[in-house]
């Protein structure tokens, strides 16, 4: 009996957790009719009527979706640049964040210490912090207003430096000493044993990146004053009687590919969220 | 043989990135901190009156206060209810994966996504009042009265609890079986194998979560300013509102000045979690590979 208990209110609280994105899936599905009807309050002042929110709507229609992807021309611009912004982002992360969480990890060299706490300190600072020292350096490069301002700070972000970090040092440092005395050099060791032996890490980080990066808000906000080079992220539609069907299907459309993947890499995000944490 | 003959072939690797991290922030930052003792206009040097001029201005008392105050209702409720569902979650064999999969659900969700639920549910006339309303009670206008608070509040333990959840139940994991066999074994109950085990054994990871949760609460912003916009009810004006408006106004001395004061903050709580980031402290393990040769 107690147990029971205790498994319905854990089911209940994973239904509040998913509840939203059940609930976005039902509204993007509900005919404009419907959705007005449910959320009359919402355009109309004068509206007496609390709203309600079927889990299933009464007649399917896949129109919101067609409209969104049919008509609206600004939706597909910001949907491009949320992935440019993302897609570049990591690969710049890659790049350098790569070598560097090998050089912190397996090799020695003077104000290590320092300079990895320092990396530690940057990687928890939130933006408000660092927004002032980011626009004074983008100003000075000219760089306001471009892609540039978003993915050149972000990519050179110490997070995944942190977590590629954790699961390098968990390499044997036997395995490199072998490759050592086999002849090979510190680029062929990086290569052909750090890259593949620490492929979960790198994985783990890009995970966490992706979900990240996809829901930038502050940064676009700030360094970008043409609103036609904002990610989804910013896109707010106006939910009125005429467009809330709308702003719902691309609410959806903007999830799928944060849900993809979290669910292609779920393994490796928890793993990314140990590694943020706890000593393995 | 040897090719590279540099000593310290670990900084090339590191060289890119700490680049880039010092081009774009480091360096700016010492800019920042000494902006921090000037004025915006002359540029001259004005000693701490930028700090006095924003302890003293009331929309950072507020705003500093808010967030204390967020934080001390926000972390227990947090850190308590995931410790909760983990523990409870990690003796569900069948479906312990899949529910675990529900409550990360969260993180994945968009902000501008959460939105439109969010207005839906906490409309003056919206679901929650509905639900208020069938239990017979009053309706509550939720975004413009103190409620405003606990709507950040709810955002913020939905988002982040299946983080926690992750954590936990990692050091839950790590707690090794035979302990609680011997306890058994020894006659001890449930709740004494909690207290007497299970607990102790998550100092660590409590430790850390703890001030995680607490560096991720600076997150929360972004579903504070969509919801709300960059002047929500006072009770949800937090330091991040402050800052942005100081941006928009090019009230760059004061923002100088917050920025230098929060990033001492934050230094001092990461500086507190260096036991366990070092655990493993490289330098360490070379030592005693020292002392065995």
């Amino acid at each position: 009996m107690k147990k029971r208990v205790i498994l319905l209110i854990l089911l209940l609280l994973a239904a509040i957790m998913c509840y939203p994105v059940i609930f976005l899936i039902a509204g993007s599905l509900m005919s404009r009719q419907e959705l007005t009807e449910n959320l009359s309050p919402l355009f109309d002042e004068n509206s007496t009527s609390i709203i309600s929110m079927a889990l299933l709507p009464i007649y399917p229609t896949l129109k919101n979706y067609v409209e969104v992807l049919l008509d609206s021309p600004e939706f597909f611009v910001m949907f491009w640049n949320s992935v440019k912004l993302t897609v570049l982002t990591l690969l710049l992360q890659l790049v350098v964040g790569v070598p560097a969480a090998w050089g912190f990890a397996k090799h020695r060299f003077p104000l290590k210490k320092t300079l990895f706490t320092i990396y530690i300190i940057l990687m928890m600072m939130p933006f408000q912090v660092t927004m002032l020292s980011n626009y004074l350096v983008l100003d000075k490069l000219n760089l306001i207003n471009t892609h540039a301002a978003v993915i050149l700070p972000a990519g050179f972000s110490t997070f995944p430096v942190f977590i590629m970090y954790r699961f390098f040092h968990d390499l044997p440092n036997e395995v490199i000493e072998a490759a050592k005395i086999d002849g090979a050099g510190n680029i062929q060791i990086f290569r052909h044993i750090a890259i593949p032996i620490g492929s979960a890490g790198i994985i783990s980080a890009m995970v966490l990146g992706f979900l990240e990066y996809w829901n930038l808000l502050e940064q676009p906000m700030t360094f970008l004053t043409d609103q036609s080079k904002w990610p989804l992220s910013l896109y707010l539609p106006e939910i009125t009687g005429k467009t809330a069907g709308g702003a719902f299907a691309s609410s959806i459309i903007g999830l799928i590919p944060a849900i993809l993947v979290f669910l292609a890499g779920q393994d490796y995000l928890e793993r990314g969220i140990m590694a943020s944490a706890v000593k393995e | 043989m040897k090719k590279h003959t540099f000593r310290y072939p670990g900084l090339l690797f590191i060289l890119p990135s700490l680049l880039g991290v010092s081009v774009f922030v480091l360096i700016p930052f010492l800019d920042v901190v000494r902006r921090s003792f000037t004025t915006v206009v002359t540029g001259e040097f004005t000693g701490w009156k930028n700090y006095q001029t924003i302890f003293a201005n009331t929309a950072f008392r507020l705003a500093a206060g808010n967030t204390l105050r967020f934080l001390v209702v926000c972390m227990p409720i947090l850190i308590l209810l995931s410790l909760l569902i983990s523990v409870f979650l990690d003796k569900q064999v069948k479906i312990g994966q899949p529910l675990k999969t529900a409550y990360l659900v969260p993180m994945a969700v968009p902000v501008a996504s959460v939105v439109i639920i969010w207005k839906v549910l906490v409309h003056k006339q919206g679901i929650l009042s509905g639900i208020l309303i069938r239990m017979g009670l009053e309706t509550v206008d939720w975004m413009n009265t103190k409620y405003a608070f606990w709507v950040l509040v709810f955002s913020y333990v939905w988002k982040n609890a299946g983080y926690n959840i992750v954590l936990w139940m990692a050091g839950l994991a790590a707690i090794p079986e035979s302990i609680y066999e011997a306890a058994r074994v020894d006659g001890a109950n449930g709740w004494q194998m909690f207290f007497k085990i299970t607990l102790p054994n998550l100092w660590k990871v409590f430790y850390t979560i703890t001030i995680l949760s607490l560096l991720n609460s600076f997150k929360v912003f972004r579903e504070a300013y969509l919801v709300a916009g960059d002047y929500p009810h006072d009770s949800m004006y937090l330091v991040q509102h402050l800052f942005s408006n100081w941006y928009r106004e090019l009230s760059l001395d004061k923002l100088s000045a917050a920025a230098v004061v929060t990033a001492l903050i934050i230094t001092f709580f990461v500086l507190q979690l260096r036991k366990v980031f070092y655990d493993e402290e490289p330098d360490e393990r070379s030592r005693k590979r020292g002392g065995r040769r």
